[in-house]
């Protein structure tokens, strides 16, 4: 058996062992899923217990070094083990912000103090991170924000306002850019983490189409950041946020539970059999499915191995939120009227609906489609002009 | 597996790219076309693929071949399409290749060595009507003598007046639309009561229609088991389906490139076309889309060598995916081109026409959608 046979046997054994059954049932919503963090309530023992023994094992961050709250594994162990959680339908012992951009943020730009500090941290799913990107006025083009942090000597004084920081109501600490000078627009920006529970910081739900609230407005008033707490150097913040971006765009490729190629059309085979023009958009639709998680799968072993454009996950962001946002368009129209319930228990709270809604900031966050569309012209096509 | 090349395949690519680049270019196959040339390929680009090793590159080592699988297969017809070289590679390197892997030895020992020496061309009688629809075979074979007697028609035969031999799906039992009953046979080009009609197609290949009057084959002449045919041509039919999606990545990719390169030149208003964003967009989605179509051939050509469950879904979707970016490749491509985009003397109108033939070639990117639906419950 090979090296990583062996692996492949021993974390199945392990998550046989460890797994409670109940967490190897899909999460119902957004309430079965453990985000960590000060406040968090676990839903069940079993929630908190699974956890806990990732935690133990360093699953929580499989790929992460030891030092730092991970269990070292290389990509070809990481990928083999979400494998065998997927075949074994495991949840995800805890999703954040923490894990999938800021970890790799610091381990890249981070000083060791910090990374053995905050990793930790994530890790162990003590503290909750959000974002702070945007601002009213910066969207698309984010590198005009004007959050302001004046320089104090030992410390900065922030004032400003972010927009669209996700679950900044919930979350417990911030990764925030932040302008350090105000006249160099790219080399003006400082990449600073602070606890949203210092003085200064208040945050406002945003409530959006869905119905839902996942996103805040957040101000900072006069909030006194220490000067350690900043991520690579003073000015130096642009770098560290692009590289988190394509993080962020990065993981998109990753998602879905069995990696998503199980077809939603075999449940809803009553519906499809008479409708043929529905079932032939369906199994087209399938097809950009498959295609999206074999070139996600390709797009990995490429990034894993270096042989990724550094621009790449630009394209991957596009092609998944499109695709993501025609799945959708099929669950409503394959609902029919019952998808237009709102609130029902029958509805499961307007579950189809709402998350067809939510789907539509898939190609705005994070980068707009559009943007995504001239990184790719420019970068990898290299075609002329500004 | 990894969903990356690895440095043998590597290697392969970089031979096989200069290969066709240098002996068979778009200049060798208009060459071929312009002479009206009754084969549409080359026999002397035929044996160059033999001495490169090309035409075995499926036979089993054992059997004086390469003993490679779909990927690197794969990698040559990727490079064929780029250059759009033809020659009788996918029907018989691959797809009859393939079929005659499970045929008997005496059978292998007839064909293997010609087509290894690049001298044996061999056609694939399948189609009966205008889309492909192999369940649907009528072409009768009855019991006769120590053999059968084949009566029926076959058409899109591609190089079939070229071929040496031809495989003939024909139905021994069943009723038409079952997959059961189905027998593939090896009729030599020469068998009394064989006809055939060649035609040229949009892209200048060569197709034949063929006409079985009672053609007597011997029993040897039997591929796999009597009755027992679909498992055979299912074989077959997925080896050319996912070789035709790699040809289609090259076809693609070739007429992709080409567009990009014109998009960096061409200038109107004063400005490298390339500038606006109206192309710019398309061009990145486009690009996207080849991106996707090869990985999911990748993927499809990973799995069959593998022998995994899941490899017939995936070159179903392989073939519909490459077909379907491929299309848009040349689609845009001639767009994007503008007027000279068609003219005859630009190449970006040959990638158009040679698309159409690959995609109907062992079925379209929506009979393959209709199977993924299927192949998923629905």
């Amino acid at each position: 058996m090979s090296e990583l046979e062996t692996f492949r046997a021993e974390a199945r054994a392990w998550l046989e062992e460890n797994c409670p059954a109940e967490m190897r049932t899909p999460a119902k919503g957004d309430e079965d899923v453990c985000w960590g963090g000060r406040n968090f309530v676990f839903q069940s023992d079993a929630q908190k217990l699974w956890l806990e023994r990732c935690v133990a094992k360093g699953y929580t961050v499989p790929d992460w070094p030891k030092a730092y709250g991970g269990a070292g594994l290389s990509p070809q162990e990481t990928k083999v083990l979400r494998q065998e959680m997927a075949k074994l339908g495991c949840r995800s012992p805890l999703n954040s912000f923490g894990i999938w951009m800021l970890g790799p943020a610091l381990l890249k730009f981070g000083t060791e103090e910090q990374k053995v500090h905050y990793m930790g941290q994530i890790a162990r799913g003590e503290i909750r991170w959000c974002q702070g990107y945007s601002e009213p006025g910066s969207g698309s083009d984010l590198v005009s924000m004007q959050t302001f942090g004046e320089d104090k000597g030992d410390h900065w004084v922030v004032n400003g306002q972010k927009i669209w920081t996700s679950y900044a109501d919930k979350a417990d600490w911030i990764f925030c850019l932040v302008r350090t000078d105000k006249t160099n627009k790219y080399q003006g920006i400082s990449f600073l983490l602070f606890d949203m529970e210092t003085p200064g910081v208040t945050t406002k739900p945003i409530k959006l189409i869905s119905g839902n609230s996942p996103f805040c407005e957040t101000f900072f008033d006069n909030v006194v950041v220490p000067k350690h707490q900043i991520v690579g150097e003073l000015n130096r913040g642009w770098d560290v946020a692009k590289y988190l971006l394509g993080h962020e765009r990065e993981m998109i490729s990753g998602m879905g539970g069995d990696g998503g190629v199980t077809s939603i059309g075999a449940a809803m085979k009553a519906v499809l059999s008479e409708e043929p023009v529905l079932r032939a958009q369906m199994a087209l639709f399938d097809v950009e499915n498959l295609t999206f998680r074999a070139h996600g799968e390709r797009f990995m072993d490429e990034w894993k191995t270096g042989k990724a454009h550094p621009a790449y996950s630009n394209l991957m962001k596009y092609v998944g939120t499109e695709l993501n946002k025609k799945r959708n368009e099929l669950v409503m129209s394959i609902g029919g009227t019952q998808a237009l319930e709102w609130e029902s228990e029958r509805s499961n709270g307007g579950s189809k609906a709402r998350n067809w809604l939510r789907t539509k900031a898939n190609s705005i966050e994070g980068g707009t489609s559009e943007v995504m569309l001239n990184v790719v012209s420019k970068r990898i096509l290299e075609m002329p002009g500004a | 597996m990894a969903m990356t090349l690895n440095d043998d395949q590597n290697m392969l690519r970089e031979s096989a790219r200069d290969f066709m680049a240098s002996e068979a270019p778009v200049t060798h196959f208009r060459k071929f076309r312009d002479m009206g040339c009754k084969d549409g390929f080359s026999h002397g680009l035929w044996k160059q693929f033999a001495e490169m090793g090309f035409t075995g590159i499926l036979i089993p080592e054992a059997e004086g071949g390469m003993g490679m699988g779909q990927i690197e297969a794969g990698i040559v017809l990727e490079e064929i399409g780029r250059n759009l070289s033809p020659s009788p590679f996918l029907t018989t390197s691959v797809a009859a290749v393939e079929a005659l892997k499970l045929a008997d030895k005496a059978m292998r020992d007839r064909w293997f060595p010609g087509i290894l020496a690049g001298e044996t061309v061999i056609g694939i009688a399948i189609e009966e009507g205008v889309k492909h629809r192999p369940e649907k075979i009528a072409c009768v074979a009855e019991r006769s003598g120590n053999g059968f007697k084949l009566t029926g028609h076959k058409q899109f035969v591609v190089q079939g007046t070229s071929s040496d031999m031809l495989i003939v799906a024909a139905r021994t039992a069943g009723a038409v639309g079952e997959t059961d009953g189905l027998t593939l046979f090896a009729v030599d080009k020469d068998a009394a009561g064989l006809s055939m009609e060649a035609a040229r197609l949009v892209d200048s290949a060569m197709a034949a229609h063929v006409k079985l009057d009672g053609v007597h084959v011997n029993a040897d002449a039997v591929i796999g088991d009597v009755d027992g045919g679909w498992a055979v041509l299912s074989k077959m039919l997925d080896a050319g389906r996912v070789g035709a999606a790699a040809e289609m990545v090259g076809v693609g990719t070739g007429a992709m490139d080409m567009t990009f390169d014109y998009l960096k030149t061409r200038k109107q208003f004063d400005r490298v076309i390339g500038e606006f964003q109206a192309l710019q967009h398309r061009a990145a989605h486009l690009y996207g889309e080849m991106e996707g179509a090869r990985s999911i051939v990748l993927k499809a050509q990973s799995l069959m060598d593998e022998g995994h469950a899941k490899a017939e879904l995936y070159v179903a979707a392989a073939k519909a995916k490459a077909g379907l970016a491929c299309n848009l490749a040349v689609r845009e491509g001639v767009q994007m081109h503008g007027g000279i985009g068609m003219t005859d003397e630009y190449d970006i109108g040959l990638y158009m026409k040679r698309d159409r033939g690959l995609n109907e070639f062992f079925g379209d990117a929506y009979y393959h959608a209709d199977r993924v639906a299927t192949m998923n419950g629905y």
